[in-house]
């Protein structure tokens, strides 16, 4: 058992930032919001959809960043224009012809956040967003999140580390 | 949305040189065995048609540790999952392509491997014809495969285990299909190709969700 007795809500506009040690099940809680795994008990209800970026790639690793993007971007209706201003909002637009196994952990990371961005999803589920991220890209994920948030998105991270946003409900796992 | 998964998977196969793999296999074969047998064209003429498919069988189980688990581990399974694609969807694309980027190939490696077997043209156009029914049959029962050892370390000792009760149907149906009154067994080769099509999207799909947990 992960956790027990854990509940929140969070609204349009809203962000909510799950906090807590390593290994306390901060990843498991977003597979739980995203549907991959089934709560043991207990109800999860989200309206609309949602978009996962958690620690695995999930691109092709012999295609350029920009082309390996679009095949989801394709799958989530969203025409190219959309992701070019994703990729050029968290500075991946120079690295569109990059093969996807040349890129850093970093811009690994930026890039599973570009298909979130770009896949006009209202719901962002964002596991260890900050992993990797230097300086220059924290703030452009901020003002990022922040457009979304403005939007009247939902942003739910999960993170060990501070965010470069404002969090309305922070909810902090401890071990059982 | 399926289309595009099945386009992805058949963009991988070729840009990657799988395709090609069945046709290089199913030569291979064809070469070595008149070096086996002798190159007595009675025997080849007999057994050439059960060779061929036997080739068939293992060339379609020569991808399957590449046809579901790499986009387990990288995630991409999940993420279509989270868009809303089912589990059986997804086997059923996987399906699609896997047969798209084997079937074919092999039907073509057919020719000149018939001609290395000397085999007479009619033979060749019921071992074509077999071939057509049956690699969709071929194509689920690696698809069900793979998705059941997915994840699983030394996955290949098990896969041998697994296929093998399943294909007898189909190599007895499709190799008796060659025969002289085959017609028969081509019926049942269709319909044990079609139960294994039928079948392969649900038990997939539910191997991919168990895994999940």
């Amino acid at each position: 058992m992960l956790f027990t007795g854990l509940g929140f809500a969070a609204e349009g506009g809203e962000a909510v930032h799950v906090a807590g040690p390593n290994g306390v099940g901060k990843s498991s809680l977003l597979r739980l919001l995203s549907g991959l795994l089934a709560p043991f008990a207990g109800t999860i209800s989200i309206t609309g959809p949602i978009s996962l970026a958690d620690d695995r790639l999930a691109l092709d690793s012999d295609q350029p960043l920009g082309r390996a993007l679009r095949f989801w971007a394709g799958l989530d209706g969203q025409a190219p224009p959309a992701l070019d201003a994703a990729m050029q909002a968290i500075g991946l637009a120079p690295l569109a012809d990059v093969p996807v196994r040349m890129l850093s952990t970093g811009q690994r990371k930026r890039a599973t956040i570009a298909r979130t961005m770009a896949s006009g999803a209202p719901v962002w589920l964002l596991d260890e967003p900050a992993n990797g991220l230097d300086t220059a890209s924290l703030a452009l994920l901020g003002d990022a999140v922040e457009g979304h948030l403005r939007t009247g998105g939902i942003v739910i991270a999960a993170s060990h580390q501070p965010l470069p946003w404002q969090s309305h409900v922070a909810l902090t796992l401890a071990p059982a | 949305m399926i289309g595009k998964v099945i386009l992805r998977d058949c963009r991988r196969s070729w840009a990657g040189g799988a395709a090609a793999m069945p046709i290089v296999f199913v030569l291979l074969v064809a070469t070595l065995v008149p070096f086996a047998l002798g190159p007595d064209t009675a025997l080849l003429r007999a057994t050439g048609g059960g060779i061929l498919w036997i080739a068939a069988l293992l060339a379609s189980l020569l991808p399957v540790d590449r046809l579901i688990d790499p986009d387990r581990e990288g995630g991409v399974l999940d993420q279509l999952v989270v868009r809303g694609m089912r589990d059986e969807t997804i086997i059923a694309a996987k399906l699609a392509a896997h047969w798209l980027n084997f079937g074919p190939p092999l039907l073509i490696a057919i020719l000149p491997a018939a001609a290395l077997l000397q085999l007479p043209g009619e033979t060749i156009l019921r071992v074509g014809l077999s071939l057509a029914i049956g690699t969709p049959g071929l194509a689920a029962l690696a698809i069900m495969v793979a998705a059941l050892t997915s994840g699983l370390r030394s996955s290949s000792a098990l896969v041998g285990l697994l296929v093998l009760p399943l294909a007898v149907p189909l190599l007895i149906f499709g190799a008796g299909s060659l025969g002289p009154d085959g017609g028969s067994a081509l019926k049942l080769l269709g319909a044990a190709s079609l139960l294994l099509v039928a079948m392969a999207p649900f038990a997939g799909g539910a191997a991919l969700r168990a895994g999940r947990e």
